[in-house]
C-alpha cells in the first residue's frame, strides 16, 4: 500500500501502561501494519515526528520536555487522541499537585528514607518539573479521549479501526472504562 | 380516570404526592441522578435529573408530578447538560479513578460511564482536602466528596444519629461531622450505620473492606446505572 495512515505515539508522564496494553492487540498487530506505518513511537525509536495521521499521547504533562513534545505531536498530527487515565486527567502523577514542588523533591532526594547522598539533581539536561501535573488538554486541543489505566486493547483496536475505515469513533459501553 | 404526564412523550401515571422521578421510576424510567435515593427526602442539588417540564427546567427529583405536564428528559440538550455536569463534578475534587477503591461500584462513575463522558473537558482543580481516617472503621476521603448530602440525610432519618452536615459556601463548601474536634471518631457514627455505607462515590469508605471484589466483577463493570437504579431504587420504595 502506498501511502499509508502515519502514526506517532508517545508517552509523557505516564508508565507505558498504555503502550503496553495497545501491544495487547497481539496479532491484530499485523492487520494493522498492513496499513499503518509508525513514525515517531517508542516502538521505532524515531526521535521527532513529521507529518502524522493520528498521534497517540499517553501521560500528563509533569516537566518542560513533556510540553515540547505535546506541541510538536500536535504541530505534526491531524487527529491528537488523549490515551489513558493521565492524559486526560493527570491520573496518579497528579497526586503531588497539592504537595509544594520543594516538599516533594527534598522528600525524594534530600530527606527520604534510604537517601544516599542527598542533592536534588540539577543537570542541565534534566528537563525542569512543573509546579503541578496537568491533563493534556490544558496544553494543546485534542482530538479524542480514550479513557481507562490503561485502556484495554479492544479500545485501542476498536478506536484505530473506526478512524482507519472512515468511522466516526464511538466505544461502546463494556469499553469505557476509568480504572 | 388516573392522573399522567408525558415523559419523553410516552404516558405514564402518577399518584398524588408523586415527583416527576418516583412516577418515572415507577414507569421504569430512569433518569439520571446522584443526590436522590426514593427513601430519603429528595435534596435537588446535584441537578443531574434536570427535565424540561411545560418548557422550563425543572429537578425531576423534588417537581411534583401533575396531571397533563409535558415532561423531557432524553434531549440531546438536557443529555449534553447532564455530560457538563458530571464533568464538573469530576473537575471540582479529586476523582482519580484508578487509585479509588469505589471504582466499579461508584455512582458517579456510572453516571459518566452512562452518559459515555470521555474527557474532563474543563481544566481541573486539584483541590486540597483532607482525609479523616481518625474512625476505627470508617474513612472520609473530602477528595472525593460531591456534597449530594446523601450521608447527612441517611444519618438523621434513617440512622436517628446526626453525625453530617454540610458547612461553608461556594468552593469552600465541604463535608463536616458532629464532634468538637472536628474528627469522625469522636462522633457516634458506627460502621453499621446506614450513612457509613450511602455514599455514591469513594467520599466514605468502611475499613479493611477493600478490594474484596475485584476490579473488572463489580457493578458498573457490566451493567449500567439505569438497570442497576431501576432494579435496586425501585425495590426499595417498596413498589
Amino acid at each position: 500500500m502506498a501511502n499509508k495512515i502515519r502514526v506517532a505515539t508517545t508517552s509523557l508522564a505516564g508508565c507505558f501502561g498504555c503502550h503496553m496494553s495497545f501491544l495487547d492487540i497481539d496479532e491484530r498487530m499485523l492487520q494493522l501494519v498492513e496499513v499503518v506505518e509508525f513514525d515517531r513511537s517508542p516502538l521505532t525509536d524515531i526521535e521527532h515526528c513529521t507529518n502524522c495521521d493520528i498521534g497517540l499521547i499517553e501521560g500528563g504533562v509533569c516537566n518542560s520536555e513533556n510540553v515540547h513534545v505535546l506541541r510538536e505531536f500536535r504541530k505534526n498530527c491531524k487527529i491528537l487522541v488523549a490515551v489513558g487515565a493521565c492524559a486526560i486527567n493527570g491520573g496518579l502523577p497528579a497526586l503531588r499537585n497539592h504537595i509544594p514542588l520543594e516538599e516533594c523533591l527534598n522528600e525524594s532526594y534530600i530527606d527520604g528514607i534510604g537517601v544516599e547522598n542527598p542533592k536534588i539533581p540539577s543537570d542541565i539536561e534534566l528537563p525542569l518539573l512543573l509546579d503541578q501535573v496537568h491533563p493534556i488538554h490544558e496544553v494543546v486541543k485534542i482530538d479524542y479521549y480514550l479513557p481507562g489505566c490503561p485502556p484495554s486493547a479492544d479500545v485501542f483496536w476498536k478506536f484505530l479501526t473506526d478512524l482507519i475505515e472512515g468511522r466516526e469513533p464511538s466505544l461502546p459501553y463494556e469499553l469505557v472504562h476509568y480504572d | 380516570m388516573s392522573k399522567t404526564i408525558t415523559l419523553d412523550g410516552k404516558i405514564i401515571p402518577f399518584e398524588d404526592g408523586q415527583t416527576i422521578m418516583d412516577a418515572a421510576m415507577a414507569a421504569g424510567v430512569y433518569i439520571p441522578h446522584l443526590c436522590h435515593q426514593p427513601e430519603f427526602t429528595p435534596h435537588g442539588s446535584c441537578k443531574l435529573c434536570t427535565v424540561k417540564v411545560n418548557g422550563r427546567n425543572c429537578s425531576a427529583c423534588t417537581f411534583p408530578a401533575m396531571d397533563g405536564q409535558d415532561v423531557l428528559s432524553e434531549t440531546e440538550e438536557l443529555i449534553n447538560d447532564r455530560k457538563k455536569i458530571t464533568q464538573m463534578l469530576f473537575v471540582e475534587g479529586n476523582h482519580l479513578c484508578p487509585g479509588c477503591e469505589k471504582t466499579g461500584n461508584c455512582q458517579l462513575q456510572a453516571v459518566a460511564y452512562h452518559l459515555n463522558m470521555l474527557d474532563n473537558h474543563f481544566p481541573l482543580f486539584y483541590p486540597n482536602r483532607e482525609v479523616d481516617a481518625s474512625h476505627a472503621d470508617v474513612m472520609i476521603d473530602q477528595s472525593r466528596c460531591i456534597l449530594c448530602t446523601l450521608c447527612v440525610r441517611a444519618s438523621q432519618q434513617k440512622d436517628g444519629k446526626d453525625v453530617f452536615a454540610v458547612s461553608g459556601r461556594g468552593i469552600n463548601k465541604h463535608l463536616i461531622v458532629n464532634a468538637q474536634s472536628g474528627l469522625l471518631k469522636d462522633t457516634d457514627l458506627e460502621a453499621t450505620d446506614h450513612a457509613a455505607h450511602i455514599c455514591p462515590t469513594g467520599a466514605i469508605l468502611i475499613k479493611r473492606t477493600g478490594y474484596r471484589v475485584p476490579i473488572g466483577e463489580r457493578i458498573y463493570d457490566h451493567k449500567e446505572i439505569d438497570q442497576v437504579s431501576l432494579e435496586t431504587e425501585h425495590v426499595k420504595h417498596g413498589e
